[in-house]
């Protein structure tokens, strides 16, 4: 299933008009900005600095698509997924979800938009409350939004544990009572309960073993296809993305620096920074392993407080050349909508 | 043939708790050949790290038990030393890296101190020898400015470098042997192949054996030469790396390969997930421990637990089906044998 990318303009700051004939995304992210204050002072808090997680980020994402987020631990990926479903409401940039501009809404109003959009978490162990049951944990964004209630709310919960491959007869266990595959499926059913259209899947599968990963990557596909859902699929294992997403975003630093469909990504990535993380990922195959040539990239990723002057990734660029140093690169299209902030590219 | 190095036989591994006997590892032979790197591959509760554990005598008993088992390195059996012997071959011949550089180095202590502290012990050195062999070690592992940094403390570094760390710890005393627990399941990608780029490089310039436990068969096809899959305390399948991978004889290890989506994939093959859960170590089934999980199962399987059996040159599978996983194997495994190789 792979979307039509309708180049959008993703350079504009502007907020997309919906006569914009070309306008059929369901999210358009623009120069979205999250910053973390540093405070100083016990009594008269001051700031001393930003820590600029998320630093101008625009995407659209197309209804019924999958778009990957992959991006390496403090890179943004997760603080970008949050700031969309305003748990962080943004520094700066404009969340239009079918038309509004989720951070312009007041809080009553965002809380009813709520039931479209739901988020998985990546730590089943942490996103359940242990003292509520399955059938209250699930049950709960059904009482929040008003959906149904009594007789009708317990079959509901039943036919969405059905749904995520559990047995209905759980709603009165704990959490604790579950694998961690299994509280995964827990989320998820939660997250489904309102009936969404958009779900950030958040490192939904990291926690989980091998074997088990599979399921939970399936059910997600099933999930996709029978209730047509958009997923923004946020994760740092590269085949995983590879494998579930039609469109995927590379971000470093705060930042997105490549952008195209998945087939494109990986077999012809043009940031420097997507091949050396392309060409890092191990392949279960002793012969290929063999035969490959590793970009080896040095040093770690610099601070988001203070981010490199330039091009954000010229202190590890295998390729960087003085003007990286100095000046940003833009974010420019390339061609069928694969977008990247390079200059030597 | 190379000299065995560590030979490991019948090794069994329990804990008492209140929920009854946990039997972490159920009898696993193996051996070590010098400078060879062997990859112990497994999910979470398989026994891998459990079993380097008692290998290198730190599992605390109670509640920790060992009823059978020897642990034969250099001829000795590392599990009738005494505390003192042992502590003369545990950071000095047989060394271990653990999977979370962020608790395993002490915060409050320097760099330099928690490096020098073995060299000292172990070694003999006296203060400046050791803090020049520090200096040393942490050039071998690429770490810049080794001299000014053996000043710092554990949160002065990132995790990579942390990592790194524990590298130079563990080899400081250049040890015949490093057991290496999941060293970069912690790290990014990017780190995770300056990590395995290291290890490669100093296997070959000091040529120390290698014990490399992980869950990703990725990181070990390209770094292993023999590989063990263990399930429920069990090795169920120990072959060369080359053939593990090209002709995997054991149902749970066909599971694993085609339950993992490849960088060199495209989306349109479904993965095949193994269903159901790893049986509960309390209560093992007589039968085989992946019994209910099994797509190859027969009435044998549930009577009786398949030992190892010689399935091809220098392969092992405990299964009593091997052939016919032999036979449906590259139809459940289709997406990773028909595939080319994408540039």
């Amino acid at each position: 299933m792979t979307t039509p990318v309708q180049t959008p303009d993703a350079t504009s700051a502007l907020p997309p008009t919906q006569t914009d004939a070309n306008n059929q995304a369901l999210l358009q992210v623009r120069g979205l900005k999250k910053y973390f204050p540093i405070t100083q002072g016990i009594l008269f808090q001051k700031k001393v600095a930003d820590v600029k997680a998320v630093d101008g980020v625009s995407f659209d994402v197309y209804p019924g698509e999958t778009l990957g987020l992959v991006g390496e631990s403090g890179c943004g990926k997760s603080t970008t997924g949050r700031t969309i479903l305003q748990l962080y409401r943004p520094t700066e940039g404009q969340v239009v979800f079918r038309g509004k501009d989720l951070a312009q809404l007041k809080s009553e109003d965002l809380r009813k938009m709520r039931s479209d959009m739901q988020m998985i978490f990546q730590d089943p162990y942490a996103s359940l409350n242990p003292r509520m049951t399955v059938g209250d944990i699930v049950a709960e964004p059904l009482e929040v939004h008003n959906i149904v209630k009594g007789k009708e709310k317990k079959d509901r919960v039943q036919e969405l544990l059905q749904i995520v491959g559990l047995n209905p007869y759980f709603i009165n266990r704990y959490p604790h009572e579950f694998s961690g595959g299994q509280r995964q499926r827990i989320g998820i059913a939660r997250a489904l309960a309102v009936n969404p259209d958009f779900i950030v899947c958040d490192e939904p599968i990291s926690a989980l073993d091998v074997s088990i990963q599979a399921q939970i990557i399936n059910l997600l596909e099933e999930l996709q296809e029978r209730f047509g859902l958009t997923y923004l699929f946020i994760a740092h294992d590269l085949s995983v993305v590879r494998h579930i997403s039609d469109r995927v975003a590379v971000m470093y630093l705060g930042k997105i620096v490549e952008l195209t469909d998945s087939k494109t990504l990986y077999e012809n990535p043009l940031h420097p920074y997507t091949r050396a993380l392309l060409s890092a990922v191990p392949i279960p195959d002793p012969l290929i392993e063999e035969k490959r040539e590793r970009i080896i990239l040095v040093g770690d990723v610099p601070s988001p407080v203070n981010p490199p002057k330039g091009c954000r990734f010229h202190t590890r660029c295998p390729l960087a050349i003085p003007i990286c140093k100095e000046v940003a690169p833009e974010w420019r299209d390339v061609g069928n909508g694969h977008f990247v902030e390079c200059h030597v590219v | 043939m190379s000299n065995v190095l560590l030979d490991v036989r019948n090794l069994r591994t329990e804990f008492v708790t209140q929920d009854g006997v946990v039997h972490a590892v159920n009898g696993v032979t193996f051996q070590v050949d010098e400078g060879e790197t062997l990859g112990l591959v497994g999910e979470s509760g398989s026994g891998k790290s459990v079993s380097m554990l008692t290998v290198m005598r730190l599992i605390p008993m109670p509640p920790g038990r060992i009823p059978s088992g020897e642990v034969v390195f250099q001829g000795q059996d590392l599990l009738k030393l005494s505390n003192e012997e042992m502590r003369q071959v545990r950071g000095n011949k047989v060394a271990m890296v653990f999977q979370d550089p962020m608790t395993s180095l002490n915060p409050v202590l320097t760099i330099g101190t928690q490096i020098t502290e073995a060299l000292e012990l172990h070694m003999g050195m006296n203060k400046d020898q050791a803090r020049k062999r520090a200096v040393e070690l942490l050039k071998m592992v690429n770490i810049p400015e080794a001299e000014r940094r053996l000043d710092d403390y554990p949160h002065q570094f990132s995790g990579g470098m942390r990592q790194r760390v524990m590298i130079a710890m563990g080899l400081s005393c250049s040890p015949q042997l490093l057991i290496a627990d999941e060293p970069t399941t912690a790290l990014d990608v990017t780190i995770q192949a300056q990590i395995t780029d290291i290890v490669k490089r100093l296997k070959h310039e000091l040529g120390m054996a290698i014990i490399w436990i992980t869950h990703d068969l990725g990181v070990i096809a390209g770094l292993a030469d023999r590989i063990n899959v263990m399930y429920s305390g069990y090795i169920v399948e120990t072959a060369h790396t080359k053939e593990l991978f090209a002709n995997p004889l054991h149902p749970y290890t066909v599971g694993l390969l085609g339950s993992i989506p490849r960088l060199d994939q495209g989306k349109k093959e479904k993965l095949t997930p193994i269903e159901g859960l790893p049986p509960d170590l309390v209560n093992l089934p007589t039968g085989c421990p992946f019994y209910d999980r099994c797509t190859f199962r027969t009435q044998k399987c549930l009577e009786e637990n398949p030992p190892l059996m010689s399935v091809g040159v220098k392969h092992w599978s405990a299964c009593w089906n091997y052939e016919a996983v032999r036979e449906k194997r590259d139809e459940i495994l289709r997406r990773t044998v028909a595939q080319p190789v994408a540039a």
